[in-house]
């Protein structure tokens, strides 16, 4: 696949403040990229510079191959859906969705062609006199889409636009979204600090902290081979303990050995080591290496939430169908495949 | 009980309000001029009120006035609110502080310093200067209804406009403009009433026979009274209440719609939030 | 591209704001002599004579008394016309402001009508067969025409503070015990004081610099700090001792509004929406 967008270097200070701090990335067509990181990470200044509503204190930005970092952002062959939607509430739905299209003086017949079909797309059929005040959030939401996509962008940024809505309206606009993806084929960059969302809709993952890419990759990737315990912790649920890389495929952790499948790490080296929830399993105690005792249970319907307190004091999070009543001494059972270990940052 | 004592207070508080307006329209049909005695119903002021050339001269060039200092003086203010709105730091402040002086001045102080800028200048007193008078004092009022209206905007809005193609140019025109227009036809209604019923700052930069409607009546006045006058009154009060009432019902109107389910009705303009900080 | 639309708007007011009160302060600290002007505080000084200081003393005694009656009016009626003695509170408020909109010199000549000799006032008060008053071009008529002007100016900022205290903390008050006079002590009249030291600028401040409320109501020879001016500029032609009563009155305003903000608390805009 091509690349569309490349990042080389880009970083952007803000007075003393380090938003970015030099970072490559690329992009490449087609593809569903999902920004993610908590507040502050950085996700959304690189949006914002994609789009060029900012420019990059260093470093060099390109669009299909040519250096666009200079270039003001209604030069540019990118759209927006900004968070809260941005709409111009002095015009109807219409007019909105063809605000690009009458800039770029396009027909009166293409532009009725080009909204029409686009407010079928986002299922808005009907919608066009409608005064923007007069819409819910899904509504407003599916708008901004339109807008923006009404100018068949190559890239389409989004700037957490799912944020505003209720629970199930979000579920249902993932898939709206992702659908949407395909079916146009083109790219899109979305912003998200949810990384449910992220997982769910991408085909790449770049989460971010503190102004810096900390991994890159395909949601199951990210999710089953987190690079460090910022990613580990960040995607999903995670337990995360002090452990001891002894050798190869050998670590030393809550006072036990336990086989695992990592290698290259230093002998007797001090590593995180991180184990999902779901994959720690309710055993009788006495066939255990890792026991403790429960001291919580919550139904979450799908499945249980227990935590299990061991003798040196750690709590387990664990996810399982079965459960033990609270006071109950367990086992945790675990395969080596499992287990991840990381090295320990900072 | 206590009701009573209540509503009485405000209907007396109403009475000291109106009974000078009120006298005066009585008097206006009065046929005599004596303000003891009644004589007899008759509208010949109000025709005597219309065939006064100065009166109706002063009325023409406060109209003019009005309008050109009010339209003026919005165009400066918007594109000032627009430019102060996307500055920070030192120079919002110190700006901010300059365009509240004519406002916190004494009118006096802002007259004769105009007065001195001229003469200084040595620009004749007349037309001009009145019209320069009025733009200024009416600019800081338009810029204070424009400002609150874009610090409620949608932060993206410039940015989306951009984002689809148009030029900063026309973003600021499509876009900016029709969403701030509320607070800009405010603020050009302010400056009108202020231009209309300025007395003070005309009095002092206006010359060579050009009269406000204020500064006639206020010569008319020093020489006693005068039943023309009373005429005037009757008509612009009459005027004034007409122009509120349809204000009002058409805020009443519009405050249906908004609870009928279209949500978000253009904020209206409430003519005592015109002078205060309501919001 | 969005701040240079400032542009304009900076010229317009180094031209004709900035510059003219620069030139008032340069009058004001000079006096003319045959080598030109020179500095001096003369005109300063010459404010200090007993004369002028008379008509100072008059200014803001009529200006404190006529804001502390529109406070003493102003502030029932707001509460009154808040509370539950009225229901269509948006007609009460229109009727409030009808006046206000007439013009200002028509509002204080109507007051002449009413307080002459023969006048509307006297001939009600002869009917009633009650002694005249005689009270035009005296300080009471001065007074009078300044709390007529300037009451709506006090009661309208007391009245928008007053509707926005949130009937949840008055009944909270209640439910702790005040009763009604400490909960207006304690809750409801602290709230507001923003509405009362904004009503109190926006009386006191014109009713000290008027000159026009007093010419016709107080007559010719009735001075107060904003007929000084006026003479000064327009009759003596003494540009000097004019800027330097147009400094300290400014300098006067700068300091009651220092005071202000005393009770003002935080800092509040101005705003007019």
């Amino acid at each position: 696949m091509k690349n569309i967008v490349e990042l080389k270097d880009v970083s952007k200070l803000y007075d003393e403040t380090v938003a970015l701090g030099g970072i490559d990335l690329v992009i490449k067509k087609n593809e569903f990229v999902t920004l993610l990181g908590p507040s502050g990470c950085g996700k959304t200044t690189t949006l914002r510079l994609i789009g060029g509503f900012e420019q990059p204190t260093t470093g060099s930005i390109f669009f299909d191959d040519v250096d666009i970092t200079n270039v003001p952002p209604h030069k540019r062959k990118v759209n927006t859906v900004f968070q809260r939607y941005a709409l111009f509430s002095h015009l109807n739905v219409f007019e909105n969705v063809a605000f690009g299209l009458r800039i770029k003086k396009l027909s009166e017949n293409a532009i009725v062609e080009k909204v029409d079909k686009m407010l079928s797309l986002v299922n808005l059929s009907g919608f066009e006199k409608r005064d923007i005040n007069s819409l819910s959030g899904g509504q407003q939401q599916r708008v901004a889409i339109a807008r923006a996509l009404v100018n068949e962008p190559e890239v389409l940024l989004l700037d957490e636009p799912l944020a505003a809505l209720d629970l199930k309206l979000r579920r249902e606009m993932q898939h709206e979204l992702k659908n949407m993806q395909q079916q146009l084929g083109i790219t899109f960059v979305f912003v998200t600090h949810d990384q449910e969302e992220a997982l769910s809709m991408s085909d790449t993952v770049v989460v971010m902290q503190d102004g810096e890419i900390q991994q890159i990759g395909s949601p199951v990737d990210i999710y089953n081979e987190p690079i460090n315990s910022f990613v580990a912790d960040f995607i999903g649920e995670s337990n995360i303990v002090d452990g001891i890389m002894l050798e190869d495929r050998l670590v030393d952790f809550a006072g036990s050995r336990f086989e695992c499948v990592d290698s290259g790490f230093g002998k007797n080296e001090l590593v995180d080591v991180v184990i999902r929830p779901e994959d720690l399993v309710l055993i009788p105690a006495e066939k255990a290496k890792l026991t403790g005792v429960v001291r919580s249970v919550n139904f979450l319907g799908v499945h249980y939430e227990m935590i299990i307190e061991a003798k040196d004091g750690a709590r387990w999070l664990v996810h399982s169908t079965i459960m033990e009543p609270v006071g109950t001494e367990v086992g945790l059972g675990l395969e080596p495949m499992d287990i991840h270990i990381m090295k320990k940052v900072g | 009980m206590v009701r009573f004592l209540k509503r009485s207070y405000i209907y007396l508080l109403f009475v000291f309000l109106y009974m000078p307006i009120a006298v005066l329209m009585v008097y206006s049909f009065n046929d005599s001029r004596s303000r003891g005695t009644w004589g007899g119903f008759t509208l010949k002021w109000y025709g005597s009120l219309f065939r006064d050339r100065t009166i109706m001269s002063s009325l023409y060039s406060t109209l003019i006035i009005g309008v050109s200092a009010a339209l003026i003086a919005t165009v400066i203010g918007t594109m000032a609110a627009i430019g102060i709105h996307n500055s920070r730091g030192f120079l919002k402040k110190l700006i901010m502080n300059i365009t509240y002086i004519p406002v916190l001045n004494p009118e006096i102080v802002t007259a004769i310093s105009l007065m001195i800028l001229f003469v200084f200048a040595r620009v004749r007193l007349g037309y001009l200067t009145l019209l320069l008078a009025h733009i200024t004092f009416n600019i800081p009022y338009v810029i204070l209804s424009v400002l609150p209206k874009l610090r409620q905007l949608n932060k993206h809005l410039y940015e989306a406009a951009l984002d689809l193609g148009s030029t900063p140019a026309q973003a600021l025109w499509k876009v900016i403009i029709p969403e701030i227009m509320p607070g800009i036809i405010t603020g050009m209604l302010l400056a009108f009433t202020l231009s209309i019923d300025d007395f003070v700052v005309s009095f002092f930069t206006t010359g060579s026979g050009v009269s406000t409607l204020s500064i006639t009546i206020f010569s008319m006045a020093r020489q006693g009274i005068n039943p023309k006058i009373n005429a005037l009154s009757t008509i612009m009060f009459v005027f004034v209440l007409a122009l509120l009432i349809i204000v009002n019902v058409r805020q009443a109107r519009d405050e249906k719609k908004e609870r009928n389910g279209k949500i978000g009705a253009k904020k209206q303009v409430s003519p005592y939030a015109l002078e205060f900080g309501d919001s | 591209m969005r701040r240079q639309s400032m542009m304009p708007y900076l010229a317009w007011m180094l031209l004709f704001i900035i510059v003219p009160l620069l030139l008032v302060v340069y009058y004001a600290f000079t006096i003319p002599s045959e080598t030109g002007n020179v500095w001096s505080l003369e005109n300063f000084t010459r404010f200090f004579e007993p004369i002028y200081l008379k008509v100072l003393w008059r200014s803001v005694y009529l200006a404190v008394l006529s804001t502390m009656i529109c406070l003493l009016l102003g502030y029932p009626a707001a509460m009154i016309m808040v509370g539950n003695a009225f229901t269509r509170k948006s007609a009460l408020m229109l009727l409030f402001v009808v006046p206000m909109w007439m013009n200002f010199l028509l509002r204080t000549y109507a007051w002449l009508t009413l307080l002459e000799r023969n006048g509307f006032i006297n001939v009600l008060l002869s009917a009633l067969r009650l002694p005249r008053l005689n009270i035009l071009y005296t300080n009471s008529a001065v007074i009078l025409g300044m709390v007529y002007n300037f009451l709506p100016f006090m009661v309208l900022p007391i009245y928008s503070v007053l509707s926005k205290i949130d009937k949840d903390v008055i009944e909270a008050a209640g439910d702790l015990g005040a009763n009604s006079l400490k909960v207006f002590m304690k809750v409801v009249f602290p709230l507001s004081l923003p509405g009362v030291v904004s009503g109190i600028t926006m009386v006191f401040m014109p009713a000290l610099t008027t000159f026009v409320i007093s010419r016709l109501l107080g007559g010719g020879q009735f001075t107060l700090v904003g007929n000084l001016i006026e003479q000064q500029f327009l009759v003596v032609g003494d540009w000097g001792f004019g800027s330097a009563i147009s400094v300290i009155m400014i300098l006067l305003i700068l300091l009651s509004m220092a005071i202000m903000s005393f009770f003002e608390g935080e800092e509040s805009e101005v705003a007019l929406w």
